[in-house]
């Protein structure tokens, strides 16, 4: 008698959560490798791209969420661009950072997601991104006090650096966007 | 010919050279050019690494304001570009989006308005021939090293404009149609780390340090960029570059459009070139052009 083992018991519950949001099967990926051969960042990661795609097709949703890789994926779409099987791996890694933040994953790279979310939220406040309070938010959240301040005063007498922030025209509609969007992420994660 | 115009972020600020030089070039072409009114920022990395939806309703709502009798719009930001890109192949596909994207900014938005990047506009559009009918002063001997980046010509089948994403030729086409000197060499497109200069330093430092030792091995005379995110990473942090790595690279980042400008004819001011960190004065000294 020949071992029969039902599709949906090796199939694991994270793979069809990704699946579903990706659009695309993971399964796609034979490991070829290519992405990780032409990725520019995958000296400094710690799993290559492939072995991110290995570990979704297996279902290992911590390794995957927790992991320092799909934080440091600099979007560059080479992987994209190159994959034999046509999967689209930088988008793949937005839906994890996606994923791993409405968990409420803590990412190894914590700077990376708390630059973002000063970023947007200069965004949400003024329309457009107000710079000269970026860079100081960034300094002050992130206890790197000091960084990059010896690029400011050049920058700043150029007259590139404005000290006020934009005034962009129906930025107030934007903000009830933003809360919208939250509204919506929260009843479809 | 008349577009709309999206500057975006940057080039109100840290790339404003780049604002300056396009609205230059394309007055000298006689291309006009319109600022959308009231744009907002279009998210950029952060907007589609956290949020899916975000990522489409910030572009979808400049785009909405665009003037529909414009030819399209305008976009240099390669990060801006790519963006909006992406939001209208999305957005023309998906009418769950679209809906989603109502429902949170209220704009009707079906993806339609084409978004072109200016190198695209001048090159396929305006087209080489006209250009070079408008050159007054060629760029002879000026070595250039054209460097596309990532977005540019990646993913292929949302960004590129027909040109190769492995080793794309338009800018080099241009530069050789302003009479400079092309240089053939293989990092055309690799990554600068730009969505990591603010929080990996380290590692934006590293992948722009190679670009830089690569265009310097082919004698380039400065490197050609079409990004403000390129560019401020090869310029503005080249001096951090030369502390850590023991190098003295002295390579001017120049945007095409203000190499267009110079083969007009203007004058170095008006296209922003002080506005560097490393400035192109004496290479301009050097080639005659300033």
């Amino acid at each position: 008698m020949g071992l029969s083992v039902p599709a949906c018991e090796i199939r694991p519950a994270f793979t069809d959560e990704v699946e579903q949001v990706f659009g695309q099967r993971v399964s796609e990926c034979y490991q070829c490798g290519k992405c990780s051969a032409g990725c520019p960042v995958c000296v400094d990661m710690d799993f290559p791209p492939h072995q991110i795609l290995r570990g979704l097709q297996l279902g290992m949703e911590d390794v995957v969420l927790n992991s320092r890789s799909i934080w440091l994926c600099a979007s560059c779409e080479t992987c994209s661009t190159r994959c034999p099987q046509e999967v689209d791996l930088a988008r793949l890694m937005d839906v994890l950072r996606q994923m791993a933040l409405a968990k409420g994953i803590k990412a190894p790279e914590r700077d990376i997601p708390l630059f973002h979310s000063i970023f947007l939220s200069s965004l949400r406040r003024f329309g457009r991104i107000f710079e000269l309070e970026l860079m100081g938010m960034r300094n002050m959240r992130s206890g790197h006090f000091f960084k990059d301040v010896l690029l400011a005063p050049g920058i700043f007498l150029k007259g590139k650096l404005g000290l006020l922030p934009p005034r962009t025209r129906g930025r107030r509609g934007l903000r009830r966007a933003f809360a919208k969007i939250r509204d919506m992420e929260r009843k479809t994660p | 010919m008349k577009y709309a115009y999206y500057p975006g972020c940057s080039l109100h600020s840290t790339a404003k050279e780049f604002d300056m030089s396009t609205k230059a070039a394309f007055r000298g072409l006689g291309i006009g050019l319109e600022e959308v009114q009231d744009w907002v920022c279009c998210g950029a990395s952060s907007a589609h690494m956290t949020s899916e939806i975000l990522s489409h309703v910030l572009p979808a709502k400049t785009l909405a304001g665009v003037d529909r009798d414009a030819k399209g719009v305008v976009v240099p930001c390669i990060a801006c570009y790519s963006r909006f890109r992406i939001t209208n192949a999305a957005l023309q596909e998906d009418p769950e989006l679209r809906a989603q994207v109502k429902s949170a900014v209220g704009v009707t938005y079906e993806g339609k308005i084409p978004v072109v990047h200016p190198l695209d506009v001048v090159v396929n559009d305006y087209g080489l021939d006209a250009v070079r009918e408008k050159v007054s002063k060629e760029l002879t001997g000026l070595r250039v090293a054209s460097y596309y980046g990532c977005l540019l010509t990646r993913p292929p089948e949302i960004n590129s404009f027909d040109d190769d994403p492995e080793n794309p030729t338009s800018m080099d086409d241009l530069a050789t149609a302003l009479g400079a000197e092309v240089v053939d060499w293989p990092y055309k497109t690799e990554c600068c780390g730009a969505s990591l200069s603010f929080t990996r330093t380290d590692i934006a430092l590293r992948l722009s340090h190679d670009i830089l030792t690569m265009a310097a091995d082919e004698d380039a005379d400065c490197i050609a960029v079409a990004c403000p995110m390129c560019q401020s990473n090869l310029d503005l942090r080249q001096r951090a570059i030369n502390r850590k790595y023991g190098t003295s690279f002295d390579i001017p980042i120049v945007y095409f459009t203000q190499l267009i400008g110079l083969a007009l004819g203007i004058a170095p001011r008006e296209l922003g070139l002080h506005l560097h960190s490393v400035n192109p004065k004496n290479l301009l000294k050097k080639k005659a052009l300033a």
